[in-house]
């Protein structure tokens, strides 16, 4: 069974970087795929791979990441300024970051606009079926 | 206006500035960085036969060949009457898992888990040593989809950390290769196709390190 937990970016606007990244990590540990509101920062997003590695063992064998970002075309300066604005005091909210086990998520396959999730299990079930 | 273009120019201009750094150190580094399997180590022994007439390391088809950084000091390559010097630093593949199970198709369990084990602290060695690098040649696999994660992780943090990059796109020998989809994924860096095996495009690419540092 596949569990998806949804991470507001209100559980996480207030948290240092460590924290941040300890929480996320903590979750996909437990075979869980984060759906994070938002995304992280550039150097978090490093040291999510860093911890990632740190924490490899038999069992956790890394994670499968992706982000999708809303695109930004032909927005007005004023608009253009209200967003910086908004990403300074707020954070980082617009568009989603899934982080999955690597063990259940095979690939997060995505382009600027669309993103797809493949699962191992799905796999496993789909030549399970095929057999019968 | 597109202010998305703006952005890029003011970059460029910064890009330009802090290169300058790079022509006065003694020991400026170049760093080759990118996903597993992208070229990056025969890129680095294209470039140190080219003009040291020695290799860097070895290479193989099995990911995670190189699992420790590599370091060749002192290369001086030259170009169109202008010369560069620079020690070459060989990264491990960045990844965000590692896959035991690959590793078994090709080897004993043992190798394999030394192996998974040696990857692991490559990719944080290399990500340690992003802070050090004066200029980043991230090696993709132009036969791939670039819009990868690692890749787009990769790229981001060289950009946040104002470090000027240039994108080769490898493999161009080969049918698959497209140069394009490289080029609009990563709009704001100059991409020259190459392919690090067979020589091709390397003059070119000289050129454009000569140019960026």
């Amino acid at each position: 069974m596949l569990t998806l937990e949804f991470i507001p970016y209100t559980e996480i606007a207030n948290l240092d970087s460590e924290s941040r990244i300890k929480k996320l990590i903590n979750v996909v540990k437990q075979e869980k795929i984060v759906l994070l509101e938002g995304r992280l920062k550039e150097e978090e997003e490093t040291e999510l791979i860093k911890k990632t590695m740190e924490a490899i063992t038999d069992k956790f064998t890394g994670i499968e990441l992706g982000v999708i970002n809303p695109q930004e075309k032909d927005t007005s300066f004023y608009q253009t300024v209200q967003k910086v604005l908004a990403r300074i005091l707020l954070g980082k909210r617009e568009g989603f970051t899934i982080i999955g086990p690597a063990n259940i998520v095979k690939q997060i396959k995505k382009d600027p606009n669309k993103i797809q999730l493949f699962t191992k299990d799905s796999n496993k079930k789909k030549k399970s079926k095929m057999k019968k | 206006m597109n202010y998305i273009i703006m952005i890029n120019i003011f970059k460029r201009i910064l890009d330009s500035f802090f290169s300058r750094i790079f022509r006065g150190k003694k020991k400026a580094r170049l760093g080759l960085y990118g996903p597993p399997n992208g070229g990056k180590t025969t890129l680095a022994n294209k470039i140190c036969q080219d003009w040291l007439g020695e290799d860097m390391g070895t290479t193989s088809n099995i990911a995670h060949e190189t699992r420790e950084i590599q370091i060749k000091e002192q290369i001086t390559i030259k170009s169109r009457g202008k010369e560069l010097t620079f020690n070459l630093v060989d990264t491990p593949g960045i990844a965000t898992k590692i896959d035991y199970e690959d590793f078994l198709k090709h080897m004993s369990a043992q190798s394999a888990k030394t192996r998974a084990k040696e990857a692991t602290k490559g990719v944080i060695d290399a990500i340690k040593w992003l802070d050090d690098m004066d200029v980043v040649i991230v090696v993709l696999d132009s036969t791939l989809d670039p819009y990868s994660q690692v890749n787009i992780t990769i790229i981001g943090n060289l950009q946040a950390r104002n470090i000027p990059v240039i994108i080769a796109a490898n493999k161009i020998d080969l049918k698959k290769a497209n140069i394009k989809r490289i080029e609009s994924a990563f709009p704001q860096y100059k991409v020259i196709g190459i392919s690090a095996k067979l020589g091709t495009h390397i003059d070119e690419f000289y050129e454009e390190l000569i140019k960026i540092s």
